[in-house]
């Protein structure tokens, strides 16, 4: 148990120290790189917790993916130069108070929710859903979703899909003078539109229409 | 006091399992190099100990002694972490693997997830790498290994999915037990196939080696890595390659298990075939990387979206209504 509580204290330490770097760090890749430590160490405190499937999606999903595509843009625009100067001139700029509101507001709105829940009589009364301590969690969060909120599940599935059309629609562009390789065009090519035979006449040369 | 002996009793078992990873990596980079050499008629490595079979130990020998060179312009600390995630990330993930029913170092219940995030954290070496180096080369190398890993590393899901369709339980032993009677290569042989031409894409094996095409990038995001450095990288990537055969048998080949369960076949022991069958795709791995050209980038793109990723999920459609009609859903 005492091997738990240190394993706990360290994973929170990490997850904490390296929330605060993302927004300390004045460079904005090294940002990134603790943001994705952060997300490191909460997938693991949901390990800790044996919401083991949670952890892993939160794994897979935002580290291998989300994150890669935050360090994408870090490193390809040039955020570094802007983060910059907005540390440079903090008399002017005005996203310090206004971070600090938000802050705030989510703080205490954390706070009512910790303090309703935690002197809450009958908690586990209010629990819509039976818990069944047998099955996996996968299992049963399967159950839950594929079943009983299928529809909202189907639902927010679309809404990230228009989300990706979106996006795609707003960036396509045609191109012209772009030289495509068509398969179809390829193999469908034979000997005769291929090759041609000349006789070439001396001195003459061929012209080739291009 | 017990809790201290349970400590060093799975430190005994992880070096247990580690090493054994380690020398058998150096052992499959001389295989690598043997099989590609007796396809193009040459010899490959033969003159350090019986058959060369040394070679590799002498080149970790002649990178440990080669000064490692740091760049002035690089950011040092994400330049010197690069190779050392790639390393730990290829070994890590070793944990999960069943080499029998019972010699397994973590017999998790969400296995096949764990390999999946691992595999998908192994970008980051890569692009830290070829960031850090701050040079256009390994950049460009870093930016083309991320694009390729994430998009492959989509159809790998799907395909996982559809072996988890017909095991019902993310436990990998459990995935192994479900291929007693018939492996999953049999009815679901496109789905190998893909899973296949996804590792070599995924692990930057050759035909897929973008990120490192010496024509056109000198070494991508290795470019600016020496000595012990690149020797992890190395390392790194050829443990990758031996874990992606290893998923590949455990999915598809139904990992410890016998071929046949008679007589001479079920008294060799399990690890044994669990071995066999991955030095058996890393052959093919290897052969691959011999006789196949690169490809151009676009159509490495063009493969991953526009025919494996449609491919595989008309395959989970297929699989899906097939065990649902014939009801051979798992779990019920």
């Amino acid at each position: 148990m005492i091997a738990h509580a240190i394993i706990f204290y360290i994973f929170s330490l990490i997850a904490i120290v390296s929330a605060i770097m993302v927004t300390v760090s004045k460079n904005t890749v090294n940002s990134v790189f603790f943001l994705i430590l952060d997300f490191i160490s909460i997938s693991c405190l949901f390990i800790m917790i044996g919401a083991e499937f949670l952890g892993m999606i939160m794994l897979i999903v935002y580290v291998g993916a989300v994150a890669v595509l935050f360090l994408f843009v870090v490193m390809m625009l040039n955020v570094a130069q802007q983060k910059n100067e907005w540390f440079n001139s903090s008399g002017r700029s005005s996203h310090i108070p206004v971070g600090l509101l938000v802050s705030i507001i989510i703080f205490f709105e954390l706070i009512i929710v910790i303090g309703g829940w935690k002197y809450k009589p009958d908690l586990l009364d209010s629990i819509a859903i039976e818990i069944n301590t047998d099955l996996t969690n996968t299992q049963s969060l399967g159950g839950v979703i594929y079943t009983d909120y299928i529809h909202l599940f189907q639902l927010s599935g679309m809404v990230l899909l228009v989300a990706m059309i979106g996006a795609i629609v707003l960036t396509f562009r045609q191109r012209s003078g772009v030289k495509r390789q068509s398969y179809f065009k390829q193999i469908s090519r034979d000997r005769k539109d291929g090759i041609e035979l000349v006789d070439v006449e001396n001195n003459k040369g061929v012209k080739i229409d291009a | 006091m017990a809790e201290l002996f349970i400590f060093f009793e799975q430190i005994y078992k992880i070096l247990f399992l580690l090493i054994p990873v380690l020398v058998s990596v150096a052992m499959i980079v001389w295989l690598d190099r043997r099989v590609w050499a007796f396809v193009q008629k040459r010899r490959g490595p033969n003159v350090v100990g019986p058959f060369g079979l040394f070679q590799t130990l002498a080149d970790a020998l002649k990178y440990i002694f080669k000064e490692i060179i740091i760049p002035a312009s690089s950011n040092k600390v994400i330049f010197i972490l690069a190779p050392i995630v790639t390393m730990t990330l290829a070994l890590i993930a070793w944990a999960v693997i069943p080499f029998s029913e019972t010699f397994v170092l973590a017999d998790i219940n969400v296995g096949i997830l764990y390999l999946f995030a691992v595999s998908s954290l192994g970008v980051y070496g890569i692009i830290m790498g070829g960031w850090a180096s701050n040079s256009k080369y390994p950049f460009l190398g870093a930016i083309r290994s991320a694009a390729q890993m994430v998009s492959y590393e989509v159809s790998i899901g799907v395909i996982i999915i559809n072996v988890l369709l017909c095991v019902g339980s993310l436990n990998l032993s459990d995935i192994v037990l479900a291929q007693k009677d018939l492996w999953f290569v049999i009815p679901l042989f496109p789905m190998f196939i893909i899973f296949f031409i996804s590792a070599l894409a995924e692990t930057n094996r050759p035909p897929f080696d973008l990120p490192e095409a010496e024509a056109e990038l000198v070494a991508g995001y290795q470019t600016e890595y020496s000595g012990m450095m690149y020797a992890m990288f190395w390392l790194g990537e050829y443990a990758n390659i031996l874990l992606m055969c290893a998923m590949g048998s455990i999915l598809f080949l139904g990992g410890w298990l016998s071929p046949i369960d008679l007589f001479p076949f079920n008294v060799i022991p399990a690890p044994i075939w669990l071995i066999l069958k991955i030095l058996f795709l890393f052959i093919l791995f290897a052969l691959i990387k011999a006789i196949v050209p690169r490809y151009r980038y676009d159509q490495l793109m063009k493969l991953g979206w526009k025919i494996f990723l449609p491919f595989s999920l008309i395959y989970v459609v297929l699989t899906a209504s097939f065990l649902m009609y014939f009801d051979l859903l798992p779990g019920n």
